[in-house]
């Protein structure tokens, strides 16, 4: 199993970002190449560009915590857990960590390589909404 | 009209594997005649042993520390120089048809061009280019991708799954069920990433790259001047040529390579000479890097599995040679031999037994870093035919294409063009090359800087998991050519030692500016 975490320090109130991740449909907005999400109850199924499906359990989204979890629970995946937590370092600062556990490890850093452009769009989308409050 | 450029690369082939290098097991009449004819390089070397940062480095001129893509896995940046975009905006016509490999294949968001491209089923894509024009990718008009298999997003696979699905079957699985590098043995000998393919020749990726090549070719006018890359997957692992080829090579006939002891107790002695991961990953404690099987311990592989991956990749080679063959004597009919450059060589080498070893990783020794490279100069620029045996770098194949196009050399080339004899090499001081690895996998971190000259290769191993920066390893190419005896603590070669560390302390201060290193997205 392997675990890999990357961090973004945006702009923007904690609210403000994880408002950006908390509506589990709007994940094609912020991560690059998911097109496509359909969300029945707590389970999300993304479409990627390259025409990829994968189910995900949502199993939490909390926004006392600021936190979103969830599982891909695609079979090539014997484990994944995915959390973003937004975390206030001042009024109109947070930090946003994006991190990705799997096995096989491989997998966590193929998904990982995905959060990366992920963490850059919420940090754009909030720092627009932060500028437009 | 200028000099039209076919620039031939094969993926993980070794120096010794082409006739006209000494190879005993497979026959390269092809290749040979144009050694013959043309320039042949005794002692190229890459930039680095791995497929991305060593094929970014053809494309840019520069080492994996200045164009970023420093590991497998990094992308090469899309605004990256290229010197296929030089010789475009001079007119050519640019095509790249085969492996490409600058941008990462697990690629699941569908990130990256290579995969876009190939996965809407077209040859090239309008895209924003880093100087803001509306343009081609990385300078190709035309790119069609293909690599070790029939699975995947990428044009030939797409055109197996189209035409040919019932054969997808038969290639080697290249990654198991956790998409590490596959372990599954095969053949006669349960060799690792050995399998006989049912695969009918002609529908094999050697084929289809000569085949799209010659139906690019055949697009051109005469009068139009092109740079075309004809990409080989092979002879990289997996060994799994067509079945109705396998018969070319009775792996029983094949002899061990001359640097594989047959006696472990001799093969783990020169192993213990070297730095401490070589024994690590051959007794199976240490996985330092994503390109060999995670699961498969060298320590473990036997001398007839040695015969019969050398048999398969000789097959392999074989058939290369002729699939080049074809293009070249199209080439010949169309009537454009004599206004045309042919380069051919690799991007790293293969163990391929020595040492008891096979794929790759950071084991900067002659089986991964010595190349062949043979330039075939344009009949009608009357060039000399000669062997350099001067130390060259795939660094300078950037700068060569360029003075080939009669195109000035811009300020991004790290290396001048390639000399054309030995004498020309002495007086532009081609006198050493640079090789670098670097990996940092899953918490395993290796960083490696070596510099061969003509009479030495000599390793520095930098701080990381297995080396605390003290180590590294010094050989006698003269006296010692197969590298076995590491005389890095010999106090005899303390000046040699000193005067060599000193060329790799500059060459890390060189003044170029370097990109931003890029971050590992995917292991390959």
């Amino acid at each position: 199993m392997a675990s890999i975490r990357y961090e973004k320090v945006i702009e923007a109130a904690p609210d403000t970002v994880f408002g950006v991740v908390t509506k589990p449909e709007s994940i094609p907005e912020w991560f690059p190449g998911i097109v496509k999400a359909e969300v029945d109850g707590n389970v999300r199924t993304i479409t990627t560009a390259s025409g990829m499906q994968m189910p995900e359990l949502i199993i939490a989204n909390d926004p006392l915590l600021r936190r979103f979890a969830y599982r891909i629970t695609a079979p090539l995946y014997k484990f994944h857990l995915g959390t973003i937590d937004v975390i206030e370092l001042a009024p109109n600062r947070s930090l946003c960590i994006y991190s990705t556990t799997a096995e096989p490890d491989t997998l966590a850093l193929i998904i990982a390589g995905g959060t990366l452009g992920a963490l850059e769009e919420i940090c754009r989308i909030a720092e627009d909404r932060q500028r437009s409050l | 009209m200028g000099r039209k450029i076919l620039f031939i690369t094969t993926d993980q082939q070794r120096y010794d594997t082409l006739g006209v290098n000494g190879s005993v097991v497979g026959r390269t009449p092809v290749l040979d005649h144009l050694a013959a004819t043309g320039i042949r390089y005794e002692r190229c070397q890459p930039t680095s042993v791995v497929c991305m940062p060593s094929r970014a480095s053809m494309l840019t001129g520069q080492f994996p520390t200045t164009h970023g893509a420093w590991m497998n896995g990094v992308p090469l940046a899309v605004d990256a120089p290229s010197v296929a975009e030089n010789l475009h905006d001079a007119g050519y016509a640019t095509a790249l048809i085969g492996k490409a490999h600058f941008e990462p294949f697990m690629d699941p968001f569908g990130r990256y061009a290579e995969n876009t491209l190939a996965s809407l089923g077209i040859p090239t894509i309008e895209q924003p280019w880093y100087d803001g024009r509306m343009g081609v990718h990385r300078g190709f008009d035309y790119l069609e991708f293909a690599t070790h298999g029939a699975l995947g997003l990428l044009h030939y696979a797409k055109w197996m799954q189209t035409h040919h699905p019932e054969a997808i079957g038969s290639f080697y699985p290249v990654l198991d069920g956790d998409l590490n590098v596959n372990a599954m043995g095969g053949g006669d000998t349960g060799a690792p990433q050995v399998k006989v393919n049912d695969v009918p020749k002609e529908w094999y990726h050697t084929d289809w790259v000569a085949q799209r090549t010659m139906d690019w070719l055949s697009q051109q006018a005469d009068d139009q001047d092109w740079f075309c890359w004809m990409s080989f997957p092979d002879p990289h692992h997996p060994w799994d040529p067509p079945r109705s080829e396998v018969s070319r090579v009775n792996w029983r006939d094949v002899p061990l390579p001359v640097n594989y002891p047959e006696k472990a107790a001799e093969r783990e002695a020169l192993l213990d000479a070297k730095a401490r991961h070589w024994r690590a990953w051959y007794d199976g404690r240490l996985v330092s890097n994503y390109e060999a099987p995670a699961k498969w311990v060298p320590a473990t592989m036997t001398a007839d599995q040695v015969r019969e991956v050398n048999a398969l990749n000789a097959v392999e080679v074989e058939l290369i040679d002729e699939a080049i063959g074809r293009v070249l004597q199209m080439i010949k009919d169309k009537g454009w031999d004599d206004d045309v450059d042919i380069i051919f060589t690799t991007d790293h080498g293969e163990l391929q037994g020595d040492f008891g070893l096979l794929f790759k990783g950071p084991y900067h020794v002659d089986g991964l870093m010595r190349l062949p490279l043979i330039w075939r100069p344009a009949p009608s620029a009357q060039v000399a035919p000669s062997v350099v045996t001067a130390p060259v770098s795939l660094v300078s194949l950037a700068a060569t294409f360029l003075d080939v196009a009669n195109q000035p050399q811009p300020e991004w080339v790290e290396a001048g063009a390639l000399p054309l004899s030995d004498e020309e090499a002495s007086a532009r001081r081609f006198d050493n090359t640079i090789t670098e690895w670097d990996s940092e996998l899953f918490g395993v971190a290796v960083h490696v800087r070596t510099v061969t000259t003509k009479k030495f290769l000599y390793t520095e191993y930098q701080k990381g998991t297995m080396h605390d920066g003290s180590e590294g390893e010094l050989y006698d190419l003269v006296g010692d050519p197969l590298q076995r005896v590491n005389l890095f603590s010999d106090p005899g070669y303390a000046d040699v030692r000193a005067e060599l560390s000193e060329r790799l302390r500059a060459h890390a201060a060189r003044p170029n500016q370097k990109a931003e290193l890029g971050v590992v997205m995917a292991p390959v």
